[in-house]
């Protein structure tokens, strides 16, 4: 009965060579090709640093204004700006401001290539159903993956530092802005589609004019899921050198600093707050046309 | 809100053309129509073919001459096949088998590019919900139709002028449509419609969903605007007063099928079978049947004297004007007076109370 209390598993040896293969298949990829791969990456790494240093070079009166204009912008309300500005002052107050700047650069930068490939994606997705049903399955392995599984193969391909963080922050906060780019483009009324059709669109016109201004609100709420994700794997990804604020808190957790994991923990619940409530704040105010007829 | 009678920055079609022939035109939904189309030439009934085969029968044989310049009516109930029907005219919905002729052109024969140009510069529509864009403004909606063609913003902007003036929204170009009632945002809708150019426009329901007072506003605009444009209009109704008081020509669905064709007064006074008839009883036929219709020829000429009602007035108003004189009959009369028939009073009350008309 021994048979009923082990699972029969491959054989250990069996198991251990196919590890062992793609393992070295990797490590020889790494070996062969690692120094066209870091060339390869090297225009990112150009434009991750030029960012990173303005933002952080940049004097901080001028990055708080800055920010605040952008939240003007985008919400049109005083709250906003004062909530963003407030959290800025206190960030900085609490000593954090250098690291404040790399974590909001990287999740800037991220954020920008996850919406640049993200909606294209999610625009294939809708229109090419076999594409969008592969694709609906690798974005459901891909949110359910822990994400520290995303920072192995980068490591081992580039190494640790700012693009291989980058490159794991991008994965993993991909699939929300595909996904509700291409929901949103299939929620968009039957209608006003047909209405486009009938006046003779183009498949072109008919995303550009339509389904695209129409399915921007539920795009711009992947945009805010996006961003937030973002910044969860940020903090991750400090464990591969990505510096900011997610460093103190691994090095909180490494020597028991319960106070600096506090602070910088709530340092990253205040950039959360702010890039929240201006891109909530802007997807709402792309509404404000879409209620029902009153009549 | 009235309608102004100027027509700045629009432009009218000198002739029309487009009529339209309908053929031979099947539509049958579900996954192998094209195989259960001799069976329903046969005669298999939308009942049986449903049992049967799980298909739907959308539209049985239907065959229709619209005239060019005139507002052809189609009505049925829900489920009648009469959306369906409209959505072949410009091809929204792929036809199973038949022909669509306008303008010498098959439209079920166009590529996706003719069908394109097609629906830009020859049709346009209206629909029962509007089908407007809610992220634009009025006037934005307005030019849609010349912006998908390429007009110049310069110019589609100053026919959308034109046309939002004509049907009664000036002032409120810069408006959403979510800030307009039902019936602003269908006078937006038909704005863009006629900005098209087109000589062709299909009106889906394009009333059903107003109030009663403001659909017969949106009806007497139409009707107006008709004279002037003469467009040939396919206008889908479920409604049976609507269909009198718009139709040239009426066409009535049920099942996918056509149970009678003809002017209003062929369906108000000949009834083609017992379902129109039971539409037909509610209606005011005072309002809708002409003393053409039921005036008895003069056999010889009549020397009596009696009073005049012109030709083409409903026996409302016939019956009216000779209750008022003393007399119980009357000459009707055609261009310049002359009596083309005879018309009692009698021959109206037997009219109004029932479609017994010898």
């Amino acid at each position: 009965m021994d048979w009923l209390f082990r699972f029969p598993q491959l054989d250990p040896e069996f198991l251990l060579a196919v590890k062992r293969a793609i393992d070295g298949a990797l490590k020889a990829l790494t070996r062969g090709y690692g120094q066209s791969i870091e060339d390869f990456f090297y225009p990112l790494q150009r434009v991750l640093i030029f960012f990173e240093s303005t933002i952080s070079n940049a004097p901080w009166p001028l990055v708080v204004i800055a920010l605040a204009v952008i939240a003007w912008f985008a919400a049109r309300r005083w709250a906003v700006v004062a909530a963003v500005v407030g959290t800025l002052i206190a960030i900085g107050l609490l000593g954090l401001w250098q690291d404040a700047m790399k974590t909001i650069s990287l999740v800037f930068t991220s954020t920008i290539f996850a919406i640049a490939i993200g909606i294209p994606l999610g625009i294939l997705m809708n229109r090419y159903k076999r594409v969008g049903g592969v694709m609906q399955t690798v974005l459901d392995v891909m949110q359910t993956m822990p994400p520290f599984v995303y920072l192995i193969p980068v490591v081992m391909l580039l190494g640790i530092g700012r693009v291989p963080g980058f490159i794991a922050v991008v994965i993993y906060a991909i699939p929300p802005i595909i996904r509700l780019t291409d929901l949103g483009i299939r929620l968009v009324d039957k209608e006003v589609l047909e209405a486009a059709d009938a006046y003779g669109c183009s498949r072109s016109q008919k995303l550009w004019k339509v389904q695209i201004p129409l399915a921007m609100p539920t795009i711009m709420a992947g945009i805010n899921q996006t961003i937030m994700m973002a910044l969860g794997m940020v903090v991750i990804a400090s464990m591969i050198g990505v510096q900011g604020l997610g460093l103190n808190v691994l090095q909180a957790i490494a020597n028991q600093y319960f106070t600096q994991g506090i602070f910088n923990g709530f340092a990253i619940v205040g950039i959360a707050i702010i890039f929240d409530r201006i891109s909530q704040a802007y997807g709402h105010r792309l509404q404000k046309h879409r209620g029902a007829a009153h009549d | 809100m009235g309608i102004a009678c100027r027509s700045t920055g629009v432009q009218h079609m000198t002739s029309n053309n487009a009529s339209i022939e309908i053929r031979d035109l099947y539509k049958i939904f579900g996954k192998s129509p094209a195989q259960h189309v001799d069976a329903v030439r046969s005669g298999m009934t939308k009942a049986e073919l449903a049992k049967v085969h799980g298909q739907i029968l959308g539209l049985n044989n239907i065959n229709i001459s619209m005239p060019a310049g005139k507002i052809q009516v189609v009505m049925g109930l829900s489920g009648s096949g009469k959306s369906t029907l409209i959505r072949h005219i410009n091809r929204l919905i792929e036809p199973t088998s038949g022909s669509i002729m306008i303008d010498g052109r098959n439209v079920l024969d166009m590529s996706e590019l003719e069908l394109r140009e097609f629906r830009r510069n020859h049709t346009a529509m209206v629909f029962q919900r509007f089908g407007l864009l809610p992220h634009r403004t009025v006037i934005d909606n307005v030019t849609f139709g010349l912006e998908v063609r390429g007009v110049e913003a310069a110019k589609s902007r100053d026919t959308a002028m034109g046309w939002i003036d004509r049907v009664g929204l000036s002032g409120f170009e810069t408006r959403y449509p979510n800030e307009l009632s039902g019936g602003m945002q269908q006078r937006v809708g038909l704005a863009r419609a006629l900005s098209n150019n087109a000589s062709i426009l299909l009106m889906d329901e394009a009333y059903s969903a107003l109030d009663p007072l403001i659909r017969t506003d949106m009806q007497t605009m139409l009707l107006e605007l008709q004279t002037e444009l003469e467009k040939t209009i396919v206008f889908i109704t479920h409604d049976l007063d609507e269909a009198l008081r718009l139709g040239d020509q009426i066409v009535i669905l049920r099942d996918g099928s056509i149970i009678q064709q003809g002017d209003s007064q062929d369906i108000l006074l000949r009834p083609a079978d017992d379902y129109i008839e039971r539409f037909v009883k509610d209606v005011n036929r005072g309002r809708f049947i002409k003393v053409d219709a039921i005036m008895e020829s003069l056999l010889q000429s009549e020397s009596r004297s009696l009073p005049k009602l012109k030709s083409g007035l409903t026996l409302e108003t016939a019956a009216k004007e000779l209750t008022n004189s003393s007399y119980d009959s009357a000459f009707v009369t055609g261009d310049g007076g002359r009596p083309l028939g005879l018309i009692s009073l009698r021959q109206i009350t037997a009219a109004l109370s029932s479609g017994a008309v010898a």
